[in-house]
C-alpha cells in the first residue's frame, strides 16, 4: 500500500511537471500585451527612460527576457519555494493575494459540500429504491435540471426574484453597506446573509451528479445476488436497504465523495464572479482577464494540483473502503 | 394477470394454427429494436427527443422562417429632451470698468474680502480704495476720489447696436435698486419699466436682469428676445414658454428647476431617429428588441445555431481524437497505453474554462476576427475534453479485449485494424454515444458561459450565451425580462434535452436494466 501510494505520488509528480511546462509554454507565446502597456505607460511619465528601456526592465522583472526552458526553470524553482512572483493586476506576491481569499472560497465551498451531500445521499437512495415510481422521476428529472441549469442563468434568476423582487439579499458582495457598524456577531450574520444566494446556486447546480450516482449505484446494489438472499432470508426492507445496500452503496460514493474534497479549495469561478465575492474564482477570474500571467500561472498550476490530488485521494480511498480490491 | 390460462383458453382456439417454436408465434425484436422500444418506453427521454427536436427546428429552420436577418438593426422615432439653454441666477458680483481705469482681478478679490467684511476700504500696494455702497447690491470703488469701477449682481443687458456709458449704467443700477421708474445721466433722460427695461425717448436700450440664459451647445447663439422670454417665463415661475424663433414659428420649451444647483435648464423636445433598443414584446417583434435594436427572437433563433454547431463539432473532434487514441493504448496495451495514458492524465489536469478565458483575453488583445475566434475556441474546447472519451474507450477496450470473440477474431487472423474498428469499437458505440449526448449538453453550457463573460462567441454572432450577457447591466436584469430570460430558457431547454435523451440511452443500452 504505501509504495502504492509512494508510486502514484511520484508519478503525479511527473505529470504536474509536465502540465506546469505546457502551461507556461502557453502563457509565454501569449501577447504580453499587460508589459508593453505597462511599459507605454510609464514612459510617458515626466522625464522617464524610453518605452525600449522600459520595455527591457520589466521583461527582466518578470523574467520574461529569458528564452523558454531556462525562463521555466527559473519560474519553476521560484514556485517550489512558495515564490509565484508578483501579481500583475494586484501588485502584491501572487501568494499573498491567495492567503487573502481563498478562505471566502473553502467556507463557501465547506458548506455547499456538505449541504450537498446531506440533500444528495438520501434523495438518491429514496429514487433507487422506488425505482421507475412518480418519485423517481421527480428526483430523476430535478437532479438533471440541476446539472442541465447553466450557472449565470440560475444565479441571475435567484438574483431577479430574492434580492430585486424580494429585497431579501444584496445583489452583490460579501458585505453589506453599514457592514463596518456593525459588532462581531453582526458581522458574521451580514457575510452569511450575502453567502445565501452563492451557496444556494452552487448546491442546486451540482447537487444533480451526485444524487444520480448515488442512485445508479444503489440500483446496482439492490439488483446483486446478496440482496435477494437478504429479501429470501425474509428481512425487513428497511433492514436490507439501509443495512445491506447503503453499507454497499457507500464504497463508491466515499470513494467519489473522498475525491471531491480537494476540490473545496479551487472556488467556484462563475458564482464568485456573478455575486462578486472576493474568493480565488472571482480573484483568479479578474486576473486571467486582463492578461496577469503570474497569477494566472499560479492558478492553472493550483487546479492542476488539485485535480491530481483528487485523483490520487480517490483511487486510494477506494482501495481503503473496499477491501476486495488488491493493489497490483 | 391472476389466471390467464382460463381467459385465453377461447383466444387459443385462433391461435392453435402454430405450434410452440413457430416464429410467429414470437415477436423477434433486433438488438437495435430492443433499445429503441427500451428507449420509448422512458418517458423522460421521449421528453428530451421532444425538446431536442423542437430546439432543432427552432434554430435551423427559424432562422429561415423568421423575416428578419441576424444582425438587422430596426429603428425608431423617440421624443427626446434635449437640453437647450441653461439659466442661473446671478450670485456673483460683476464688475464694470469706468472708461479709461482699469480694474485688475487681484482688486477684485480684495474687494470681495473687504466687502464681505464690511470694511468701507482696502489697500493694495499702497493704494487705498475706498468702497462706497450704492445700492442693495450696488458698490462703486473709488481711489483718490475716481471712481474704477462698479461691482453690482444686477447684471445691464445691451441691445444690438446699442452702447451704454459707465454713468448710464450706474445710474440705472441705482434707480432699478431703489425702484425708481426715471433717471438721467449724461444729459438723457431714460424711463425703467418693472421688468428692467431700459428706454431712451421710447426706444429700448438695455435691459437689467439677474439671469443668465447661456446656451448648451457650444457655439450656439441665443437671441434677445428668446432669452428675455425664457427669462420672464422663469420670473414668472412657468414650467413651459413658447417662443416664436427667428422664423416666427413657435417652438415649445421645457424649463425644469434644480433646487440642489440654482439652474433652470430649458429643454426642446425634438424628435430623433434612434436604433429600436429594448423595444417591449409586439407583433412585429414577438420578444422584443435587444441592445442593438436587433429582433430578439431572430438572435434566439441563430444563436441557437451557433450553440449546437459549436457543441457539436467539439463533440465530434473530442469523440474521433478520443476514440482513436483511447482505441489504440487499450488494444495495444504496454508502453502504448502507457504513454497514451499519461498524456491523458497531462490534459485532464488543464482546466479548460480558465485556460479559454486567458486565451479569450489575448485575442481581445490581438482583436482577432469574431469568426476566426469561434474557430479557434471549438478548437480548443474539443481538445481539452478528448481525454475522458479516451479513457471509457481504453477501459471499455480493455475488458472487451479479454473476451472470446476477440480470442475467436485473432484465431481467424484478422488484421489488427479490422479488430479494432470493426469487432471492438462498435461494442463501444452505445457507451460513446452516452457519453457524447451527455457531453454535447455540458460544451453548450461551456460555450454560453464563456460567451456569457464575453470571451466565446463575439458580436455581431449572436449565442445564447452572449444574449444573457446583458443582464451584467442590473437595469436590463430587472426591467427587461425578455432580454435574457427567452435565451436562458433556450438553453435549458436543449441541455435537458440532451441530458435527458443521455439518460434514456444510457438505461436502454443496459441489457441489466428491467422493462
Amino acid at each position: 500500500m504505501k509504495k502504492y501510494i509512494f508510486k502514484r505520488i511520484l508519478m503525479s509528480i511527473g505529470i504536474l511537471f509536465c502540465v506546469t511546462f505546457i502551461l507556461y509554454a502557453l502563457m509565454r507565446s501569449l501577447p504580453g500585451s499587460f508589459v508593453e502597456t505597462q511599459a507605454m505607460t510609464l514612459s510617458q511619465g515626466a522625464g522617464a527612460k524610453s518605452y525600449d528601456e522600459w520595455l527591457a526592465q520589466l521583461n527582466a522583472t518578470y523574467g520574461m527576457d529569458k528564452s523558454l526552458i531556462p525562463g521555466f526553470f527559473t519560474w519553476l524553482s521560484g514556485a517550489i519555494q512558495g515564490n509565484f512572483g508578483d501579481s500583475w493586476k494586484y501588485a502584491v506576491p501572487v501568494i499573498d493575494k491567495f492567503k487573502e481569499v481563498i478562505g471566502v472560497s473553502v467556507v463557501m465551498g465547506g458548506i455547499a459540500f456538505v449541504l450537498q451531500i446531506i440533500i444528495a445521499v438520501p434523495l438518491g437512495i429514496i429514487a433507487a429504491t422506488k425505482q421507475y415510481s412518480r418519485l423517481d422521476y421527480g428526483i430523476t428529472a430535478g437532479a438533471l435540471i440541476g446539472i442541465s441549469l447553466p450557472t449565470f442563468f440560475f444565479a441571475t434568476i435567484l438574483k431577479l426574484i430574492f434580492s430585486v423582487h424580494l429585497g431579501w439579499f444584496d445583489l452583490y458582495g460579501l458585505v453589506g453597506r453599514d457592514y463596518a457598524q456593525l459588532d462581531a456577531f453582526g458581522k458574521f450574520l451580514d457575510m452569511g446573509n450575502h453567502l445565501v444566494l452563492p451557496i444556494a446556486t452552487i448546491v442546486i447546480v451540482s447537487v444533480g451528479s451526485l444524487m444520480r450516482y448515488t442512485r445508479t449505484n444503489m440500483l446496482e446494489v439492490l439488483n446483486a445476488d446478496y440482496i435477494r438472499t437478504a429479501r429470501a432470508k425474509g428481512l425487513s426492507e428497511h433492514r436490507v436497504i439501509y443495512h445491506h445496500a447503503f453499507r454497499n452503496t457507500l464504497i463508491p460514493l466515499v470513494t467519489i465523495i473522498g475525491g471531491s474534497l480537494p476540490g473545496l479549495f479551487s472556488g467556484a469561478l462563475i458564482t464568485e464572479t456573478l455575486f462578486s465575492i472576493p474568493g480565488i474564482g472571482w480573484t483568479s477570474y479578474q486576473a486571467m482577464i486582463i492578461g496577469d500571467i503570474p497569477f494566472s500561472m499560479f492558478y492553472l498550476t493550483f487546479i492542476a494540483i488539485l485535480t491530481l490530488a483528487s485523483n490520487l485521494l480517490s483511487d486510494i480511498l477506494y482501495a481503503v473502503v473496499d477491501p476486495r480490491v488488491r493493489i497490483a | 394477470m391472476s389466471d390467464p390460462m382460463k381467459n385465453d383458453k377461447d383466444k387459443n382456439s385462433a391461435d392453435n394454427a402454430y405450434s410452440l417454436n413457430d416464429d410467429r408465434r414470437v415477436k423477434v425484436l433486433s438488438p437495435g429494436a430492443l433499445v429503441a422500444r427500451r428507449f420509448f418506453r422512458n418517458r423522460l427521454a421521449v421528453l428530451g427527443l421532444t425538446m431536442l427536436v423542437v430546439m432543432f427546428i427552432f434554430s435551423f429552420v427559424g432562422g429561415l422562417l423568421s423575416p428578419y436577418g441576424q444582425d438587422e438593426q430596426f429603428y425608431t422615432y423617440t421624443n427626446m429632451q434635449k437640453d437647450y439653454a441653461g439659466v442661473v441666477e446671478n450670485e456673483d458680483f460683476r464688475y464694470t470698468e469706468a472708461d479709461g481705469q482699469e480694474f485688475s482681478s487681484i482688486l477684485e478679490a480684495k474687494f470681495l474680502l473687504a466687502q464681505g467684511k464690511g470694511d468701507p476700504s482696502f489697500e493694495n500696494k499702497d493704494v487705498t480704495y475706498d468702497i462706497t455702497q450704492e445700492g442693495d447690491e450696488l458698490y462703486t470703488i473709488s481711489t483718490g476720489g475716481t471712481v474704477l469701477a462698479l461691482a453690482s449682481k444686477d447684471i445691464i443687458n445691451v441691445e444690438d447696436g446699442q452702447t451704454l456709458s459707465f454713468n448710464t449704467r450706474l445710474a440705472a443700477l441705482k434707480a432699478y435698486g431703489a425702484g425708481e421708474t426715471s433717471f438721467s445721466a449724461d444729459g438723457t433722460d431714460y424711463t425703467l419699466d418693472e421688468e428692467g427695461n431700459i428706454a431712451a425717448n421710447g426706444t429700448t436700450v438695455a435691459y437689467i436682469s439677474r439671469l443668465v440664459v447661456s446656451p448648451v451647445e457650444n457655439g450656439a447663439v441665443i437671441s434677445r428676445e428668446v432669452r428675455e422670454q425664457i427669462a420672464m417665463a422663469i420670473e414668472e415661475d412657468q414650467e413651459s414658454v413658447t417662443v416664436t424663433d427667428a422664423n416666427g414659428e413657435p417652438v415649445d420649451y421645457k424649463i425644469t428647476y434644480d433646487p440642489s444647483k440654482k439652474t433652470w435648464s430649458v429643454s426642446q423636445s425634438t424628435e430623433t431617429y434612434v436604433y429600436d433598443r429594448y423595444a417591449a414584446p409586439s407583433k412585429s417583434h414577438w420578444l422584443g428588441t435587444d441592445t442593438n435594436g436587433m429582433d430578439m427572437l431572430t438572435r434566439l433563433m441563430y444563436g441557437g445555431r451557433i450553440s449546437l454547431v459549436i457543441g457539436f463539432i467539439v463533440v465530434i473532434i473530442a469523440a474521433v481524437l478520443g476514440v482513436i487514441l483511447g482505441g489504440i493504448a487499450g488494444y495495444f496495451g504496454r508502453w502504448v497505453d502507457n504513454l497514451i495514458m499519461r498524456i491523458v492524465d497531462i490534459f485532464y489536469c488543464i482546466p479548460s474554462l480558465p485556460l479559454m478565458l486567458i486565451l479569450g483575453a489575448a485575442m481581445d488583445a490581438l482583436q482577432i476576427d469574431p469568426m476566426i475566434r469561434m474557430l479557434y475556441l471549438m478548437l480548443v474546447l474539443g481538445f481539452l475534453s478528448w481525454p475522458s472519451i479516451a479513457r471509457l474507450v481504453r477501459g471499455q477496450i480493455l475488458s472487451l479485449r479479454e473476451q472470446e470473440f476477440m480470442t475467436a477474431a485473432e484465431a481467424c487472423g484478422i488484421r489488427a485494424s479490422r479488430r479494432i474498428f470493426k469487432h471492438l469499437i462498435p461494442n463501444v458505440i452505445p457507451q460513446l454515444i452516452v457519453t457524447c449526448t451527455m457531453s454535447l449538453g455540458s460544451t453548450i453550457i461551456t460555450e454560453a458561459t464563456l460567451s456569457f463573460l464575453g470571451m466565446g462567441v463575439k458580436f455581431p454572432f449572436a449565442s445564447w450565451g452572449n444574449i444573457i450577457n446583458d443582464v451584467n447591466n442590473a437595469y436590463v436584469m430587472t426591467n427587461y425580462w425578455f432580454i435574457w430570460i427567452p435565451a436562458g430558457i433556450c438553453l435549458l431547454i436543449t441541455v435537458l434535452g440532451f441530458n435527458f435523451v443521455g439518460d434514456g440511452l444510457r438505461d436502454a443500452f443496459d441489457p441489466k436494466m428491467k422493462r
